[in-house]
């Protein structure tokens, strides 16, 4: 059967893992290849890294990171931040990374993606979102509009329409990262989470408010996620990924046990 | 020194860094001369069959791979490198393909929406056939998978491993003498998919 993916997700600012509460307020947690080395002998069952200035700077993503991440990680990984063109993916699937996770730039140039799928496989390819509650029905019949560049810039797009276009365009996956919940340790925004996953047919990423090994049971079983993000609850060792799959297992979501 | 095949098919990098994390020489070639005369010989592959074919056909490396496998050279195949040796793939319409394992590759018919194409993550594959690069792997072993099309031997003894999706149970590992393709990714599966890795440079291609 396949098993519900936990993936911690690594922000990473001057080469050094970094976390905050809504995009904001970060602190300082770690060297990010101890961190991953960590994770992937801790089974986690993927990893994800943003260079989460590279977009603000303007900047190009930090290449020699990922090489150095591909030569320590067995398990597939994911990065994104700064990805500005098609030789940007290139650089990153060839330092190692499985997947190239566009989000800004998607927004902008929509094109990209299917061109970038059309060239790496659709499977290289995430869309990485950020939605933000928004009450104004009319224009956001979802209930949720996208922002992009770190919660900077909104866009005036539907959270939904936008998924289901990504899908139409070839991306084979999305990280629905909640921009209320994101660092709370609340819980996944849940109706977010399940309203995509269950619109969408390629895999859901449920991103932003994990705190506890009940918030996943509840996105999983509730929500229909896929895979889920975790990061504040594992980065300051509050939990193990084996001491949050042992309460996923007990309660009946499919997990892998041994690694 | 082992052969990586190089056919503008993605995964390439993290196949040669699992090799060096094993000690082991890999080589990234798309030259028919180093690949015929590799002791072993990798053939990897993310992306879709049709442009795949393409890639092969247009780099030639379509008869140096058949003569690899006719002279007992061990070849290990992964993901979309185990659908394009088959005789036919569904993919893009249909793609006739290099026909080094007698069969075609089929697309999931997934039951609703829920049940995601690709299927992306961590399954189980139970042993179909006992073989050397099994060895010190307990059977039902995740591994991780990434692919829309699976591979459907033309015959039940060419299946080494199986595993569930989509309502559909399918050959995720196949080996026809020294030929030996999975449909995950054991460069990616963590420790377990490095013992099948090692197993692999161990092997002189006998079953």
């Amino acid at each position: 059967m396949l098993t519900k993916r936990i993936v911690p997700c690594l922000d990473v600012r001057n080469r050094i893992v970094t976390k905050g509460v809504k995009f904001q307020n970060n602190i300082d947690l770690g060297d990010p290849i101890e961190m991953a080395v960590r994770y992937s002998d801790g089974g986690a069952d993927e990893l994800v890294f943003y260079d989460i200035t590279a977009s603000a700077e303007r900047r190009p993503i930090d290449i020699g990171m990922v090489e150095e991440i591909g030569k320590v990680v067995h398990i597939p990984f994911a990065v994104g931040g700064g990805i500005e063109n098609l030789d940007d993916m290139y650089k990153v699937l060839l330092a190692g990374a499985e997947k190239v996770s566009v989000n800004s730039l998607a927004v902008k140039n929509p094109g990209i993606i299917a061109e970038g799928a059309r060239i790496f496989g659709s499977q290289c390819i995430v869309l990485g979102m950020d939605p933000v509650r928004a009450d104004d029905p009319k224009k956001f019949p979802s209930g949720y509009e996208i922002t992009t560049r770190g919660f900077r810039e909104h866009t005036g797009m539907d959270a939904l329409e936008w998924a289901k276009r990504a899908q139409d365009l070839g991306v084979g996956e999305i990280v629905v990262n909640s921009v209320d919940a994101d660092g709370t340790r609340d819980g996944f925004e849940l109706p977010l989470t399940k309203l995509i996953a269950t619109n969408v047919g390629i895999p859901v990423v449920a991103s932003g408010g994990a705190g506890t090994p009940q918030h996943l049971i509840d996105v999983f079983q509730k929500a229909h996620a896929d895979a889920a993000i975790v990061a504040s609850m594992t980065h300051t060792g509050d939990y193990t990924i084996g001491q949050i799959k042992d309460v996923l297992d007990a309660a009946g979501v499919p997990v892998r046990k041994k690694w | 020194m082992i052969a990586i095949v190089d056919y503008k098919a993605g995964n390439l990098t993290s196949v040669k860094l699992a090799l060096e994390h094993l000690g082991v020489d890999g080589v990234i070639t798309r030259d028919p001369a180093v690949i015929e005369n590799a002791e072993r010989v990798i053939f990897p592959g993310d992306g879709a069959a049709a442009s795949a074919m393409e890639h092969l056909n247009e780099l030639g490396l379509v008869a140096p791979l058949k003569k690899v496998v006719d002279k007992g050279t061990p070849v290990l195949g992964i993901c979309l490198g185990t659908q394009v040796i088959c005789d036919h793939s569904d993919e893009d319409g249909g793609v006739d393909c290099m026909g080094l394992l007698p069969g075609r590759v089929k697309r999931f018919n997934p039951p609703d929406q829920l049940c995601k194409i690709p299927q992306m993550g961590w399954n189980t594959m139970r042993f179909k056939h006992k073989h050397p690069l099994f060895e010190g792997i307990e059977d039902d072993s995740e591994f991780y998978f990434i692919h829309s099309y699976y591979p459907v031997p033309a015959d039940d003894a060419f299946i080494m491993g199986e595993t569930e999706y989509a309502d559909a149970t399918f050959a995720s590992a196949v080996g026809k003498g020294n030929l030996f393709a999975t449909q995950f990714h054991p460069e990616r599966s963590g420790r377990i998919g490095m013992r099948l890795l090692k197993n692999f440079t161990e092997w002189d291609g006998s079953c």
